[in-house]
């Protein structure tokens, strides 16, 4: 069959129940305010059982193990190309073709599930957005995609922070890299400045340069300039 | 307290007799009056609401039997409580006690550390240990999870090592790689002209060759490591001590070998701990003992007896652990590496990396032998950057020309004069002493690894997971060298 050389997108399923935080169950990354109001039964039963303690700790461990089984089984049947959660007919039928784009958006892939998108050498753009496992680490396991890639986005990933960010310069072909909603990284104006002068084909999207800086007050002379430009 | 209780006789004796009362012809009449108000006194003060109280509170001091006893708390230390806790065969097996003499950790090594971890080594094993490593900071939160606390940032910063090499050196580099790639570790070889593409900021004159860390390499935040591990060790069950331990006990065992040479064989059957700023000690009864002192396990393995001996013998070899400075510099230099700048360590000898996101940097540089400085102390000496840190990094990255020092630190590395690699595992002849330390640098990116292997020794009695027969002591009486091709 000569099929035309289509590059296909890749969409992970969405997982609505399985973006559950590790902690979720102890309450621990919920902010201090909602801990001490919503304390669970079993909360306040660990505090007076020691057993009970025990019990928590192996539901933990559970959960945990849960987050990896779910990216082992994704990478078995990684693809999920329809909205309707069904293989197109025609997907068996192109084991040859170059996966030049991969959407895991809001998915559990943690660095473990990264390895399969390591296997795809031609692999041109990677959304991993709202990507709750992703952290800097998994932004280190990239390297191998350097030759390749070219977009790349990590809008809303809660782990990245600039120290993972500085490790993308291996990846000197990117040309678009979103990183706006990052609530890890410290200084977003002053990493995007930093992050161009690192990747300097790429265009930066998502931090804002002002971003970070403190709002000057009214009684300023005017002829101050707006925010440097380099 | 206890200084009380003294002070009453230990109990025995309420009714003693002043000096007041003796001598002088006084009539017994007036003699009598004292002593009934000396009695009155003393009955008052039995009675409940008075100053006696034979009961005193111990709970500062560490419990009377301990199965383990792991003398020094930081991190490799710690690493060992995690792993025998982890590893035991039933909950609650073992008893853990980790006495550490100083609960601030002022002069730790694992907190004064510039927090890096690499594989580019050339000894397999420890390649393999900072593997283990790598993969155990990755998954930390997994690793030491507690029930209702928050996770920990280990603030890591995944830029990788840079090794630059000369001429001279470029052969051993190669061969180095090759053994770091064989165990599993991502490190790429550079020539001077990819290296100036890179890098734009590096001179290259002088190097032939460079080798870099794509992954699992960088540096990390040690103290959110031991706070971490302390709080999943104190989960676990582990108890901690704040006191200094002063003396072993042992029994010995007079054996004879196949050959029919008489031997001693030592057990340490008791631990003295001592409290601070007290005469107060408390004998620990352990059947285990963890020297994990870090620059100090030389004088915690001298007290045990190691070494005393006359020298060329088993019992005459000491374990040659000793204290040395090293000073890191923090320096601001506007015009430096940018945000990519792995820790780049030159042919010099000199390191530097940068800290944050405002253009600071810090490094160092390890002096050479004639020239260290004396561990008394850790004051900082700034001549010795202005004379021999400066100098190589000005040459090797030329912004560095223009900087300013904003501070320094120094810290100890617990330096092991005979081969600058680790002691693991147990001592020929004290048989239930095992030793953590003399790591010489490479204690803190090393102790995951290493702390599992001294649980699997203790618990199984050999290592599993990683072989690190190499690192006993008795390579120090056979004169077997486990020694790193150092890059020049």
């Amino acid at each position: 069959m000569a099929a035309p050389r289509t590059s296909l997108r890749l969409v992970a399923a969405i997982w609505s129940g399985s973006t559950r935080g590790i902690h979720g169950l102890g309450g621990a990354a919920a902010p201090e305010g909602s801990q001490k109001k919503g304390k669970t039964l079993l909360q306040f039963l660990s505090d007076h059982f020691y057993d009970v303690e025990f019990l928590r700790e192996y539901l933990l461990q559970r959960q945990m193990l849960k987050v990896h089984q779910e990216n082992r089984f994704q990478n078995k049947e990684w693809i999920r190309p329809d909205e309707r959660g069904r293989f197109p007919l025609e997907f068996s039928e192109f084991p040859g073709v170059p996966v030049e784009a991969v959407d895991a958006s809001g998915c559990a892939i943690n660095y473990d599930g990264l390895d399969n998108v390591l296997l795809l050498k031609e692999l041109r753009s990677l959304s991993l957005r709202r990507c709750p496992n992703v952290d800097d680490w998994c932004l280190s396991h990239l390297h191998p995609l350097a030759n390749s890639l070219q977009e790349l986005s990590l809008a809303g990933c809660p782990h990245v922070s600039e120290r993972g960010l500085a490790c993308l310069h291996h990846l000197q072909n990117l040309r678009r890299l979103d990183i706006s909603d990052l609530p890890a990284v410290s200084n977003p104006g002053l990493t995007r400045i930093l992050v161009e002068e690192m990747l300097p084909n790429c265009e930066v999207v998502g931090a804002d340069w002002a971003q970070g800086l403190n709002s000057e007050p009214e009684e300023q002379p005017q002829d101050r300039a707006s925010p440097v430009h380099v | 307290m206890l200084r009380r209780a003294l002070r009453l006789g230990g109990g025995r004796g309420l009714v003693t007799r002043g000096p007041g009362s003796r001598g002088g012809g006084s009539t017994p009449g007036k003699d009598w009056d004292g002593k009934v108000s000396e009695i009155k006194k003393k009955i008052q003060s039995i009675l409940p609401g008075g100053a006696w109280n034979p009961l005193y509170d111990t709970s500062h001091l560490p419990p009377e039997h301990s199965d383990v006893v792991i003398v020094g708390g930081g991190v490799l230390g710690l690493s060992v409580a995690y792993w025998l806790k982890k590893l035991e065969k039933r909950r609650g097996a073992i008893r853990v006690l980790v006495v550490e003499r100083d609960h601030t950790y002022s002069q730790a090594s694992t907190v004064l550390s510039i927090g890096g971890i690499h594989q580019q080594f050339s000894v397999p094993e420890n390649i393999q240990l900072s593997l283990f490593s790598a993969s155990f900071l990755r998954n930390i939160n997994e690793y030491l999870a507690v029930v209702d606390a928050p996770p920990l940032d280990l603030q890591f910063n995944p830029l990788g090592y840079l090794l630059l090499a000369s001429e001279k050196g470029a052969a051993t580099m190669e061969s180095n790689v090759r053994v770091q790639r064989q165990e599993g570790a991502k490190v790429c070889l550079m020539s001077p002209e990819q290296l100036r593409n890179k890098f734009p900021w590096i001179n290259t004159e002088g190097v032939a060759l460079a080798s870099y860390g794509m992954e699992n390499e960088g540096w990390f935040d040690p103290w959110c490591l031991l706070q971490g591990l302390r709080r999943k060790v104190q989960s676990m069950g582990v108890l901690f001590c704040q006191g200094e331990v002063t003396r072993f006990v042992s029994s010995s065992n007079h054996m004879k070998t196949t050959s029919g040479t008489e031997v001693t064989l030592k057990r340490i059957y008791e631990v003295h701990v001592k409290m601070d700023h007290s005469l107060e000690y408390q004998p620990v009864e352990c059947a285990i003992v963890i020297n994990a002192a870090g620059a100090w396990s030389g004088q915690v393995a001298e007290l045990a007896g190691i070494g005393k001996g006359p020298p060329g013998t088993l019992q005459g070899t000491r374990l040659p652990v000793e204290p040395r400075k090293r000073y890191v510099y923090l320096w601001h230099c506007p015009q430096g590496p940018g945000l990519e700048a792995p820790l780049v360590t030159d042919i010099s000898g000199a390191y530097f990396r940068r800290e944050g996101l405002g253009n600071n940097y810090l490094g160092g540089l390890s002096p050479p032998e004639e020239e260290e400085p004396d561990p008394g102390n850790l004051e900082v000496d700034y001549g010795f950057f202005q004379d021999k840190v400066w100098p190589p990094l000005a040459q090797r990255v030329p912004a560095f020309e223009t900087l300013k020092v904003r501070s320094a630190w120094a810290g100890y590395n617990d330096y092991n004069t005979f081969d600058q690699n680790g002691v693991v595992g147990p001592h020929p002849l004290v048989v239930n002493m095992y030793f953590a330390a003399g790591f010489s640098g490479h204690g803190l990116q090393q102790a995951p690894g290493v702390g599992r292997a001294v649980a699997e020794m203790v618990l199984e009695g050999h290592f599993q997971t990683i072989d690190l027969s190499p690192f006993l002591f008795s390579r120090f009486y056979l004169g077997e060298k486990i020694q790193e091709q150092v890059i020049i």
